[in-house]
């Protein structure tokens, strides 16, 4: 029944609300590399001492000589890369999320972009579920300062199976690039027929009250939410939005349109990310109500990854809750 | 200050006590926690319970005392060696080492600054510690006060540029109450140090960046780890940096010299053989 709801041009998952599988996105790009090593020899890694942490080890056992150890200098790699780009590599820097995009922001803005080299970032670790390590380690903030920079697309895969095509679509296109791939398991709620393009956003649940855009492992809480709130009697749109950069204007102002009133749910802080780019696409072509799920401007802390998730108010419960005030606000209206 | 144990032979022999007791903590701590990083925390013991135990200023009852030397991890991750060395000198209960790495410790993953006391700097991120301490020694410096600085580094950290950026200010203003230890044990993630990003020859560059260099042969050795730190304190005019030779995840055999232990803890049987192991050590 509840299923009736599911875009099924999506083909997501048969089990997806009954123990989907769990797969680190971080493993779908390295699955990804060993194709991509295959179908072009200009593919390299570089890894900042992180090499099976990223998930770039198997590569790096079928092509040693493409795999390029820099050690523990971020800055250096970044700008390495562009250079690798310049005499015609696709070089992916692979090293976790907080270092590729905060350690060396700079580089990855000057270096890369705005010399519009043919680097790929893959930024393992995103998020807050990074989880034990703390904040030091977690990325927070990492969609919203990549996302700022000219040139650079950015990219948040719901699941392995996509981070794998991300991977793959992120080698065959010119340009800087970033996938934001996470070390937690997430559940794998799509399949390999669920249809990727780089820039539109899927809607993968129909739904006439209220649209919720997500990313990453958000998208599956908001399908949870979407769940529970169906028994209320409220019918919520869920939709993917994988690409951060360019964003899909499109989708989001058809859904606003459609829908009256939009949350966003992210796993980042509620400034800069998801939230503020859909805020921004809003703000200038039909603004409507709105609210966003998302860490709210504090760091994070040690622990696991669902009771980070539980304690910094990112769960299907938290979504359910901005739902429920984004409808208050659209009856207010009418 | 040696505000527990005193002088010669015997508080060699009390220093390898409190550092056995602290290997131990290590293990049970991770074993615990289920994640973080024995390996380099049991490289560094010796240097951190030499540090606490005997060579610096510092009063565990009052941890923000102004006459207080400051520590640097640098190398954050070695957090649980830091936190045991802590705990033993009295900065917070014993008990608390159980809650390592769980939601609402104070004991984070990487050390911070502002959920413990006793540390003097958030780190984690390497290289940002090594600069951080450069400029607390600025600061003391500039204000003509005594209090010395320490930093400890790990050999892999020593390939981040920002580490010879700080390097190079710190021989630039003359810092020489910056005291810096290498834990040089020869390993990181990805492999061994000189296959992985070479950082050889190693004096040479700290000479060459204007530091005076100690070399420790045996950086589990109290004596000549206290040696090297009394030479350091005497130095004038430019910075010191202790070269340890250490062995990484030193003192289980299973765990020494082995990069795999790097970041992973020790299954409840794998800590229980540690646990053994340390008991006739
Ligand atoms: C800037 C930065 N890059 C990468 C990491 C991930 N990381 C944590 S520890 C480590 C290896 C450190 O090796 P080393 O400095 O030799 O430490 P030790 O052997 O003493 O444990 C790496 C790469 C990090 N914490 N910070
Ligand atoms: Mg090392």
């Amino acid at each position: 029944m509840v299923n009736q709801k599911l875009n099924p041009d999506m083909k997501l998952a048969e089990n997806v609300f009954n123990n989907p599988e769990m797969i680190p996105t971080r493993n779908g790009f390295g699955e990804a590399l060993l194709e991509l090593g295959e179908e072009n020899k200009n593919v390299v890694v570089l890894t900042g001492d992180l090499t099976e942490s990223v998930r770039a080890h198997k590569f790096g056992e079928k092509y040693p000589n493409r795999l390029f150890r820099m050690g523990i200098a971020e800055q250096n790699m970044m700008s390495v890369a562009a250079g690798l780009s310049a005499v015609g590599k696709i070089p992916f820097v692979a090293t976790f999320s907080i270092f590729a995009t905060g350690r060396a922001w700079e580089q990855l803005r000057t270096s890369v972009c705005y010399n519009e080299f043919n680097v790929k970032i893959a930024a393992s670790h995103g998020g807050i579920t990074v989880g034990e390590d703390g904040a030091s380690h977690h990325a927070t903030e990492d969609i919203g300062i990549a996302r700022v920079i000219p040139n650079i697309k950015v990219i948040i895969p719901v699941d392995s199976i996509e981070a794998k095509k991300a991977t793959i679509e992120a080698a065959r296109i010119y340009g800087p690039m970033l996938l934001r791939l996470s070390r937690d398991k997430f559940p794998v709620i799509t399949t390999n027929e669920t249809p990727f393009e780089i820039g539109k956003a899927n809607v993968i649940r129909f739904g006439d009250d209220v649209t919720v855009f997500a990313s990453g492992v958000m998208v599956y809480e908001s399908l949870l939410a979407a769940k529970t709130l169906e028994k209320e009697g409220i019918d919520v749109r869920v939709v993917n939005v994988h690409t951060v950069k360019p964003i899909d204007e499109k989708a989001i102002i058809t859904a606003a349109k459609e829908t009256g009133v939009v949350v966003t749910a992210e796993e980042h802080q509620h400034i800069g990310g998801l939230g503020s780019a859909v805020a921004e696409v809003l703000i200038e072509n039909y603004p409507v109500p709105m609210k966003r799920v998302g860490i709210r401007d504090v760091f994070g802390e040690s622990g696991k990854p669902r009771e980070l998730m539980e304690k910094y108010r990112i769960t299907s419960k938290d979504i359910a809750k901005a739902v429920k005030e984004v409808l208050k606000k659209k009856f207010a209206y009418n | 200050m040696s505000f527990i144990y005193w002088g010669g032979k015997n508080m060699q022999d009390n220093l390898k006590a409190v550092a056995n007791n602290i290997r131990k903590d290590i293990i049970k701590m991770t074993a615990e926690a289920g994640s973080g990083h024995p390996g380099g925390s049991l490289s560094c013991v010796e240097i951190l319970v030499s540090l606490y135990f005997s060579v610096m200023n510092h009063k565990p009852e009052d941890p923000e005392w102004e006459g207080r030397d400051r520590f640097v991890l640098s190398k954050g991750h070695a957090a649980p060696a830091l936190y045991a060395v802590l705990a033993r000198s009295g900065y917070f209960p014993l008990e608390e080492l159980a809650t390592l790495r769980k939601l609402n410790s104070r004991l984070q993953g990487h050390p911070h600054r502002k959920s413990l006391p006793g540390i003097e700097a958030s780190t984690g991120s390497l290289g940002q510690g090594f600069s951080i301490a450069v400029g607390m020694a600025l600061g003391l410096k500039s204000d003509s006060r005594p209090n010395k600085v320490y930093v400890l580094l790990g050999d892999g950290e020593i390939q981040e540029g920002q580490v010879w950026e700080a390097a190079n200010t710190a021989s630039h203003y003359k810092l020489d109450n910056l005291i810096a230890i290498l834990d040089h044990n020869g390993l990181q993630i990805d492999g061994h140090v000189k296959d992985v990003m070479n950082i050889y020859p190693i004096e040479k560059k700290w000479e060459a960046f204007g530091w005076d260099v100690i070399t420790v042969d045996d950086g589990h050795d109290f004596e000549k780890l206290l040696a090297a730190f009394e030479k350091a304190k005497q130095q004038k005019g430019r910075p010191t940096i202790i070269i340890a030779n250490t062995v990484k995840g030193k003192g289980v055999s299973f765990m020494e010299n082995r990069a795999e232990w790097h970041g992973k803890a020790p299954t409840k049987e794998q800590a229980e053989i540690a646990l053994r192991e340390l008991e006739t050590w």
